[in-house]
């Protein structure tokens, strides 16, 4: 059935078992990020250790989408350098766009290949992009608090 | 006539549609927008093929032809609410209609009846659609005014143990949804108008989700001004009805002002035009009004009593099924008693938006989320629900597939 495209065992996994899913109470930047359509809500801290995302943690409600999204972006971001974060970032941002066409390269996206079924339902993409929308603020945060 | 579901959907050509591979469609998503039938669609094309003019202006012959269905789709709207033809305006929605009414009491001077100052109140309820939160919320915020509200129960119901306190001498304005688009609730009346009117406050209903569904009598009612829109009611969008006595459109300033809603104008300044001309700026939308005329005229032959009476057997039928499914809550009242057919659920630790998009594999339509009534799903505790309404064309099949369709999203998630 189609919809095991998008309900991936790995994606179930994460959402039953959610990484990282506790806020750190030490943090370079705390962002608080809301889907308005649904209702999904996050909040994530980012801890930087010079270029190096040392720390990422996040609490938050939402669908199985949503949640296992974000605990993916924790398992594969932190430890990387900023540069590559990005990188993967954008990556993950490219196949979310690719309307079914892509699978998603493993070696970069690890578990979040598994989402590459999302961007065959429109309506859940925001949804897959949520944590990584907050991620994205909160490092920008934590970097100019650097400078 | 008896009562026919089944007829009644074959005069909709969009359920004979398959969906996801060739499913059914199960369309239970009403509550958000009705589907339409032929009779509906045909008469806003035919206004295009056949009449199309800018109503109220031009001295040919189409535009009297397009003046007299648009002002013949108003007689229409006034007989189905029992209400006086001047006393219908139409809007682009629902929306706009609770926008106008708003902003227009904005736009009161002192000395008008409806001129807010701080010291006066609006009160609202804690189970309104944002369409009449936000406007109030925002009238406040710009005349100084208070809002305040009514609680909801646990049990999805209005809280007027303190009616007497909430509604008092400063209260201009009691604004209240008739029936919830997220619990159901049919919300009793009487008491509200009495006490409102005892203050000198006015009443303005939300009544989106009761005039589709039941017989609605603006007169029997004793509220003051009312809205709701046209797509909800087997209409076309772009069509709302804003609807206020006479006496207090007359008084009632302006929203928009353009074209056809003056009396005379200068340079300088300007006057208005009776209602329901002064709130009707513009051309407006008259094929989608002409549309909203063939709906009303189309439930009204079928009976509004008919299918209020057929939701009410709809929704017990699903209130009983849904109740026996394991870890299911269902999110308003659990008896059909002042309930309309809006059933709102959580199922346990599966999100709406997945059990959502499960059904949707199965050719189910249903709404998730918030319902644009987030202090409410808040309230109550449950960031969102999933949220199945009937109309006149669900049938109890349709009710089984709902019911086969969340026990199978369990199986489905919980492997």
């Amino acid at each position: 059935m189609q919809l095991d495209n998008l309900y991936q065992e790995v994606i179930l996994d994460h959402y039953k078992n959610p990484q990282n899913k506790k806020l750190n109470p030490v943090f370079d930047a705390q962002v608080h990020h809301i889907n308005p359509s649904c209702g999904d809500e996050i909040t994530l801290n980012v801890t930087l250790d010079g270029q190096t995302v040392k720390s990422v943690s996040w609490d938050g409600v939402g669908c199985s989408i949503s949640q296992a999204s974000v605990s993916i972006l924790t398992d594969l971001l932190i430890g990387k350098d900023l540069t590559q974060a990005q990188e993967i970032a954008d990556s993950f941002m490219h196949l979310m766009q690719s309307k079914g066409t892509e699978k998603g390269d493993e070696n970069l996206l690890e578990d979040a290949v598994a989402l590459a079924g999302v961007s065959q339902y429109p309506a859940r993409i925001k949804c897959a992009l949520l944590g990584w929308m907050a991620f994205k603020d909160a490092s920008l945060q934590a970097l100019s608090k650097q400078s | 006539m008896t009562f026919d579901a089944h007829a009644i959907a074959k005069d909709f050509p969009i359920l004979d549609r398959t969906i996801r591979d060739g499913k059914r469609l199960v369309y239970l998503d009403s509550g958000a927008t009705s589907q339409k039938p032929n009779v509906v669609i045909d008469a806003e094309s035919d206004f295009y093929r056949l009449h199309n003019a800018a109503v109220h202006r031009g001295a040919h012959q189409l535009a009297e032809e397009a003046t007299d269905a648009y002002e013949g789709a108003r007689d229409i709207v006034a007989n189905f609410l029992n209400a006086h033809v001047d006393e219908v305006v139409f809007t682009k929605s629902a929306t706009e209609s609770l926008n106008l009414v708003s902003y227009a009491m904005g736009n009161a001077a002192p000395g008008n009846r409806f001129h807010l100052k701080a010291g006066d109140s609006i009160v609202i309820t804690e189970m309104e659609h944002h369409a009449n939160l936000i406007p109030w919320q925002q009238l406040a915020a710009r005349t100084g005014a208070t809002l305040k509200w009514f609680s909801v129960t646990e049990e999805g119901r209005l809280d007027l143990s303190n009616i007497g306190s909430l509604i008092d001498s400063s209260t201009k304005v009691v604004a209240l949804t008739h029936q919830s688009n997220v619990l159901g609730t049919i919300n009793p009346l009487d008491a509200i108008t009495r006490r409102a009117h005892e203050v000198g406050a006015v009443v303005v209903l939300d009544a989106c989700q009761s005039v589709p569904h039941m017989p609605v009598d603006v007169k029997a009612l004793d509220i003051d001004f009312l809205a709701f829109s046209g797509h909800k009611a087997v209409g076309p969008t772009g069509i709302g009805i804003f609807w206020g006595r006479a006496e207090l459109l007359a008084e009632l300033p302006p929203f928009l002002t353009g074209g056809s809603m003056i009396e005379n104008v200068t340079m300088e300044s300007a006057s208005w035009a009776q209602a329901p001309k002064k709130f009707e700026a513009g051309v407006p939308n008259m094929a989608q009004a002409v549309g909203l005329g063939a709906a009303l005229n189309y439930l009204t032959k079928i009976g509004m009593d008919s299918i209020h009476r057929h939701e009410v057997e709809l929704t017990s039928y699903l209130l009983n099924g849904l109740s026996e499914i394991k870890d299911l809550r269902i999110i308003g009242p659990k008896t059909t008693e002042l309930r309309g057919g809006a059933v709102s659920f959580t199922l346990g630790d599966i999100h709406p938006h997945d059990l959502g998009q499960y059904l949707d594999s199965q050719g189910i339509a249903v709404r998730t989320g918030h319902h644009c009534a987030w202090p409410l799903t808040r309230k109550l505790g449950v960031p969102a629900t999933t949220r199945a309404s009937v109309y006149l064309y669900n049938t109890t099949d349709d009710l089984d597939s709902l019911i086969e369709g969340v026990q199978g999203a369990q199986k489905y998630f919980g492997r």
